[in-house]
């Protein structure tokens, strides 16, 4: 199967664009390196480009090859996909557009019609991109819809409402397709949701399964939870997560409980909160689960994506998880199984003396938010945050972007009310010169770190890394930046003028690599000379 | 989840149409009514939580006591920009865009209302009079202190201080106090959390040196504005050395120069500067 969808690719004029995204396409993306066609970049989520020509010896040459400018004025936190000559990418609030990776210009425009009261509680109207599967795109909006778009036209092949906005759910998350199913998830952590993760068939959009990340009664895990502050339990699910075609397993970050800074009316650990599931794709019944911060008051969402990558630890030859979370701390996972093997503390941090033999963080004291302020590091927008960290199978090298700030914490009166923020509390961070961020590099299975690259303030972009021995970033001031993948020296830097908060991408046209981000309210494309 | 710097997009478009509405809707309308100020129905356990509150999150800048630090003293009975309670809660839970105040986003709205209560009732005790002469102050302004070769009041004067046109309806009068003895030790920050007014000395490859104060900086470049007020832009991988002296500026201190009369003096002059142009 795969090898006739490349054949048709191969006999295709040089310039055909919209060819089939297979499943076989999909799992294969690492031996495709031309294209991006998933939002981690493959499968195992290693945002790792295999394309070399642009080095570290000549990435100083690199320039803008074109620019696309966004419509709607707003945050721009996409992952472009590239396929076949086309990139996809969202705009600010749900807007889709394709683009031709030739010149930039765009072939269609597709926009929900939102309601105006639309809600966003809690975190700004963002989407971080789509997902590809035979000849359809797939995004879900902020009003709480997952919609399935004709590749070639921006069409509506179907609209299926995933949940519903008037409490709280919202949708920013990039889908991840599988076989045949769309995987969705929500946000609304702030809100006082319920979280949960759908998968819905990719011909018809009806709903496949939903996994609840909060237990309701009868089902293991509802006992971590007093009274019924299940209901009102969080647990969003707001960042693409991974998949092991092999195992067939589903992995995803969970974010926090809620309310989120008063852990007084939801005691007990707060299952599935800030863990990441192992799902049965076929179902989504659990298999297993790793919980980072038990009965958490500090907003420190898992909602990081988890890497997936082998590896002899304690051992043996393992099928390993690895993620460095919001709370400071990496992790290494046996992804068959979800048993801890190795935490090593990654950023400054102060609520843990450490972690246990099974992973379980050994708290500090009297660092739960309070009235008058409790400083904690790292801050509520912990160590790392949603956006995407790297992994090269060359340097076996973990990079994460760190962000470096503690804060005041607050606790607030917990008072549930449909449509509102349920938060409880809040923050007051340790900024400007009190704060920096950081590309880490970990050593894969140890955790321990090779080298740092400091930047100036706390970042909010993921990492690309490269086999041409390239790290890609981007600043909060606008530059986007490339690291020598073995020893963090910068090599490269070009101002864009603009925020930059997304995840960046390489891919190839006409057997020339490009490098894409965006920035402000830009997506740049830079190339070789 | 909160990914997001605070405040935030719809922060910002929220706070844009409640400045808006406040404004259209009173002229207008006669029909408009805005709701009741919970403030004079409040037990005197709200005035306790708000003052919990106030202390925990508002007196780093506005002090203990509201009596104003890097922020304005809140102990007077018309507080600048605050027309109404409402006004005073807005504030409260949106911030001052282009200001260090910023939106309360971790209080809902009943603590909120605890705050303004609290703040209401900073202005209802007594204030003691600054026991300066503004006059006077103006006099040693223009003349011996030499101010306007760094400062502007009223479009007049040098740009390389900050302009203090409405510096005392953003200053507390301790700050305005320990900004004239010892000014290196009381630094402000700008709404992103620098340091304003930073001085950093740089060496070049070549030995050329450079002190001043920071403009602006970012991982891979700094600009410097020196003594003289001209700019300098460098590379940071171009420089020999970067050193940052967050204890030091390049304001005098007036100590030894003022007997402490002239210095209540200069004092009661800024914090007379309110905004008027």
């Amino acid at each position: 199967m795969r090898r006739v969808g490349l054949l048709l690719f191969l006999l295709a004029p040089p310039c055909a664009l919209f060819a089939q995204v297979s499943y076989d396409r999909l799992a294969g993306a690492e031996s495709e390196s031309e294209n991006w066609l998933t939002y981690s970049g493959s499968y195992r989520s290693h945002r790792f480009s295999a394309l070399k020509q642009i080095t570290s010896e000549n990435v100083a040459k690199l320039k803008p090859a074109w620019v696309y400018q966004i419509r709607e004025p707003g945050l721009n936190e996409t992952t472009p996909l590239v396929a076949d000559g086309v990139m996809y990418v969202t705009e600010p609030p749900s807007t889709v557009t394709a683009l031709d990776v030739r010149s930039g210009r765009p072939l269609w425009k597709w926009a929900p019609a939102m309601p105006r009261d639309v809600r966003a509680l809690g975190f700004p109207p963002v989407n971080r991109g789509v997902a590809l599967l035979g000849e359809t795109v797939f995004v879900g909006t902020l009003h709480g819809h997952l919609v399935a778009l004709d590749a070639k036209s921006g069409a509506v092949r179907w609209d299926k409402l995933v949940a519903d906005n008037a409490v709280g759910y919202a949708i920013t998350v990039a889908p991840l397709a599988l076989k045949d199913k769309i995987i969705i998830g929500t946000s609304g952590g702030e809100a006082g949701i319920r979280g949960f993760l759908d998968a819905y068939d990719s011909k018809t959009g009806e709903r496949a399964w939903r996994f609840y990340t909060i237990p309701g009664p009868g089902e293991p895990g509802h006992e971590t939870w007093a009274g019924d502050s299940w209901k009102t339990g969080a647990g969003a699910t707001w960042v693409t997560g991974s998949y092991d075609p092999g195992l067939n397993l589903l992995y995803w970050g969970i974010g926090n409980p809620g309310p989120d800074w008063n852990g007084d009316v939801r005691a007990g650990d707060n299952l599935y909160t800030c863990s990441v599931v192992a799902l049965d794709a076929s179902t989504g019944k659990l298999k297993w689960h790793f919980q980072f911060t038990p009965h958490d008051t500090h907003d420190w969402d898992s909602n990081q994506v988890p890497v997936l990558l082998d590896g002899m630890v304690a051992g043996r030859q393992r099928k390993l998880l690895a993620t460095a979370n919001r709370n400071a701390f990496y992790y290494l996972l046996d992804r068959e199984t979800g048993d801890f093997l190795l935490g090593a503390q990654y950023a400054r941090q102060t609520w843990a003396k450490g972690l246990d033999k099974r992973g379980r963080p050994i708290l500090v004291p009297g660092m739960d938010p309070s009235i008058e302020g409790t400083l904690v590091y790292p801050s509520l927008q912990g160590s790392t945050n949603w956006f995407s960290p790297s992994y090269s199978p060359l340097t076996r090298l973990f990079y994460v972007p760190v962000r470096e700030m503690g804060a005041y914490y607050f606790k607030g009166e917990a008072k549930y009310v449909p449509g509102k923020e349920f938060m409880a509390g809040g923050e007051q961070a340790l900024l400007g010169d009190d704060a920096y961020g950081a590309i880490r590099a970990l050593e894969v299975l140890s955790g321990k770190l090779k080298w740092e690259f400091r930047l100036q303030s706390p970042l909010w972009s993921g990492v690309l890394s490269t086999a041409g021995g390239v790290v890609f970033g981007g600043t909060n001031e606008g530059s986007f930046f490339a690291l020598d993948a073995e020893t963090g020296k910068p090599l490269w830097d070009f101002q864009t003028g603009g925020a930059i908060r997304c995840n960046p991408i390489s891919f190839s046209v006409d057997g020339r690599q490009h490098v894409a981000t965006a920035a402000g309210f830009s997506i740049f494309v830079f190339a070789l000379p | 989840m909160l990914p997001s710097f605070k405040p935030n997009f719809l922060a910002v478009v929220r706070s844009m149409v409640n400045a808006l509405a406040l404004f259209v809707t009173i002229p207008l309308a006669g029909t408009v009514v805005l709701a009741e100020s919970p403030i004079p129905k409040q037990t005197p356990n709200d005035l306790v939580h708000g003052r919990r509150l106030f202390q925990g999150q508002c007196a780093r800048c506005h002090g203990m006591d509201g009596a104003g630090g890097t922020g304005p003293g809140l102990n007077r009975s018309v507080l600048t920009r605050v027309y109404d309670d409402q006004a005073l809660f807005s504030v409260i839970k949106e911030g001052i865009p282009g200001t260090e105040m910023p939106r309360a986003w971790q209080m809902i709205d009943d603590e909120i209302w605890q705050v303004a209560g609290y703040v209401r009732s900073l202005g209802r005790t007594a204030r003691v009079a600054l026991p300066g002469e503004p006059e006077r102050g103006k006099q040693l302004y223009e003349t011996k202190a030499q101010c306007a070769r760094c400062h502007i009041v009223r479009g007049r004067g040098s740009s390389l201080g900050p302009d203090l046109t409405e510096i005392g309806a953003r200053r507390g009068v301790s700050h305005l106090r320990s900004a004239l003895l010892n000014p290196g030790s009381n630094k402000v920050r700008d709404s992103s959390g620098y340091i304003s007014f930073l001085v950093i000395r740089v060496v070049t490859q070549d030995g050329h040196e450079v002190r001043g104060i920071r403009i602006n900086e970012d991982t891979f470049t700094l600009q410097l504005r020196d003594a003289d007020n001209r700019v300098h832009s460098f590379r940071k991988q171009e420089l020999k050395e970067l050193t940052r002296e967050p204890r030091e500026t390049l304001m005098p201190s007036f100590q030894t120069v003022f007997s402490p009369s002239e210095i209540d003096d200069l004092i009661a002059y800024l914090a007379s500067l309110r905004g008027e142009r």
